[in-house]
């Protein structure tokens, strides 16, 4: 789970992180008691979305003066950013920034360990500075016995090129920075820029925190941000969440459902291999039930996108009869009027096949197969 | 001879009476696999299908049938403590079969069992099989058949599509291994490239990777330096959409895209081939054993 931006400073001032004084506001009305609240002739307006490149695209501005603040509020609440609406923004005293640094942690699959990374080079362009000047990153892992320990951030400072005052104080905010990955599940905390101030401060600028959705569990105060962020999602995709299956919607027409997110990912890629485009992307996940599958049928008999539904199951846990019995059931309770191509091997195979036939449905035996059929019929079904 | 679990594996399940447990303990069973023992805190002393004993714990069930295989199927909430038992218990392998489990568990859990000297395949992967010799994991029995090509995999479902495509051309499969999705796993690629590349039944190598991270880079690394057997690769995702970003540390630890056509690059530039479709791999390996 992804948390906004002021959603993100709140944990940060708690476990220690200085962040700018701000407030969020849902109103542009009420931007202008901010302004004067704040008490800084300079602040920054920032859009409150979850995607990555919001400075780029437009969503970061500046204002002096009351009215200025409450007409850059109004712009920003409600406009879209890069496909996200903004129901809010974050005002803020704007900082005068002597240096951007970078700090994150996220987890090494190759090291199998957190990673704390850090760089003099922070701000926009960190990725580039990955690319170009891979010395400017430091980077330390985490010993699983010793965990994070705070010499290790005054460490990371030193190498980056700090002293003094700054590496003791960027020690600190490294050492509760690491306290929050851990105290959150975290698959990824991170402030870019980290700002060193003209006076000396360093300051979490901006804040990202994203939450390990399978640790979710035992952070139940996160429970009502789940019911919100649920509210977020269109229709479908929130029938989708409910019953815990990964639906992705893209611009095609071949409706695509298989068992397994790599075998549906090859199936998407196969279908684009023959010529066809795919409408979405739905795994139905492992060991689903006939009733399941039928509801995740129903998701794609409503996408309108979808003229026609492309099967794809080797089942494992999964059983082929039950998808073949989902398949039925759509098509009898449903009324579903798609036509369907269906691809079915593995357990119960045989049974699976047979209910399909004795119901008048034709199935393949090879996923190359059927989606050279699937793609075929999205072709004569355009015409 | 295979890798890793063979007709000499005698396996433990934790969570045998369970729903996912139960299920595969039979299944297993009715592949050949020893299953010598169920663990159930609370329930030792009874049998599984009348055959087979379960303990309460890891120890006794080690101590009285000798096991040296384990396969937990253990609701993720529980899944660290079980995995640790097993770890703590003494035996040389244990798959983890369980979706889900946060990755500061499974970081436990690896670190425990590098200490330990113990093996450990997943989390949040379909097991291990040798065909005709042993299964640990949930595999449909019927896509594998005993054959000469070794499959190492990121995914499940897929892999269980390239082996019956492996099956289907006659070449068939020493041991098929996947190694898990989730960001840290107990045995990665490389792993299993070493097993194979010394494991005398296995001629070829068919690894299976994903858009994401740079697994697929760093085992490309590998099979350049250290892999003679030839090695064809095939990468889900060429298709997907960009996916949503996750802040900038994800791509600055890598320092790779994480794409289908970055991983193919590097699968390519090391001497692996890579195929564009599924039916593309048996031809593949075919024609690299005749040349």
């Amino acid at each position: 789970m992804k948390l906004f931006e002021y959603e993100v400073k709140e944990i940060f001032r708690n476990e220690g992180v200085p962040t700018p004084a701000g407030k969020v506001i849902t109103d542009p009305k009420q931007a202008a008691a901010v302004y004067s609240e704040l008490g800084s002739s300079s602040v920054v307006v920032k859009a409150q979305v979850l995607v990555g490149g919001r400075g780029k695209a437009g969503g970061i501005k500046f204002a002096t003066s009351t009215q200025e603040a409450e007409s850059v509020s109004s712009e920003l609440i409600g406009s879209s950013i890069k496909g996200e609406v903004a129901k809010s923004v974050l005002i803020e005293p704007k900082l005068n920034i002597k240096q951007e640094l970078y700090l994150g942690i996220t987890w090494d699959r190759g090291e199998r360990s957190p990673v704390v990374i850090a760089s003099s080079k922070g701000g926009v362009n960190i990725e580039e500075v990955a690319q170009t000047q891979p010395e400017a990153i430091k980077k330390i892992h985490v010993d699983p016995q010793l965990r994070f320990e705070p010499f290790m951030g005054r460490k990371l400072a030193a190498e980056i090129g700090l002293n003094g005052v700054l590496l003791q104080k960027f020690g600190e905010i490294a050492t509760h920075l690491y306290t929050i990955f851990e105290k959150y599940d975290a698959e990824l905390v991170e402030s870019n820029p980290l700002a060193i101030t003209k006076d000396g401060e360093i300051i979490a600028a901006d804040a990202r925190l994203n939450i390990v959705d399978d640790a979710l569990f035992r952070h139940k105060s996160f429970d009502s941000k789940t019911l919100e962020r649920l509210a977020e999602l269109s229709m479908l995709e929130r029938k989708a969440k409910q019953l815990g299956v990964q639906y992705v919607e893209l611009d095609g027409s071949i409706g695509i459902i298989g068992n397994g997110a790599g075998l549906t990912m090859a199936t998407l890629d196969l279908v684009k291999f023959y010529g066809g485009e795919p409408a979405n992307f739905l795994d139905a996940g492992g060991g689903s039930s006939e009733e399941e599958f039928t509801q995740a049928l129903g998701i794609l008999n409503e996408n309108p996108r979808v003229k026609l539904i492309f099967v794809n199951i080797l089942a494992g846990i999964t059983r082929c009869d039950d998808v073949a019995r989902a398949v039925v059931n759509a098509k009898k309770n449903l009324g579903m009027t798609k036509p369907f191509v269906i691809r079915l091997a593995g357990t119960n195979e045989v049974e699976g096949r047979r209910i399909l036939s004795e119901n008048g449905f034709k199935s393949y035996s090879a996923m190359e197969e059927a989606a050279k059929e699937a793609v075929r019929m999205a072709e004569q079904l355009s015409r | 001879m295979a890798i890793l679990i063979g007709k000499e594996s005698r396996v433990i399940v934790q969570n045998i009476t369970g729903r996912e447990g139960s299920f595969h303990a039979k299944q297993m069973l009715s592949y050949g696999t020893h299953i010598v023992a169920g663990v159930n805190p609370g329930k030792g002393g009874t049998k599984f299908l009348d055959q087979v004993p379960v303990y309460d714990t890891m120890q006794e069930a080690l101590r009285e049938t000798g096991a040296n295989t384990s396969i937990g199927f253990v609701p993720a909430a529980f899944a660290k403590d079980a995995a640790l038992e097993a770890v703590e218990s003494g035996v040389a392998l244990t798959v983890l079969i369980t979706e889900h489990i946060p990755p500061f568990d499974t970081w436990k859990i690896v670190n425990y069992a590098l200490r330990k000297g113990v093996r450990v395949i997943g989390p949040n992967c379909p097991g291990l099989i040798s065909p005709g010799e042993a299964k640990v994991g949930i595999m449909p029995s019927s896509v594998f058949s005993p054959g000469k090509v070794g499959v190492v995999s990121r995914s499940g479902t897929l892999t269980y599509e390239v082996a019956f495509q492996l099956t289907k051309s006659g070449l068939g499969e020493s041991t098929v291994v996947g190694i898990g999705g989730d960001p840290i796993v107990g045995t990665g690629f490389i792993e299993i490239l070493e097993l194979f590349e010394k494991d005398i039944e296995t001629e070829a190598i068919v690894l299976i990777g994903e858009i994401g991270g740079d697994a697929e880079e760093k085992a490309a690394e590998y099979i350049r330096r250290n892999v003679r057997k030839p090695v064809v690769a095939y990468i889900a995702g060429r298709t997907a959409p960009p996916g949503k970003r996750m802040g900038h540390a994800g791509a600055i630890v890598s320092g790779s895209e994480g794409t289908a056509e970055a991983k193919t690059r590097a699968l390519e530039s090391a001497g692996a081939k890579v195929a564009q479709t599924p039916d593309q791999i048996p031809k593949m390996i075919e024609y690299s054993l005749r040349h």
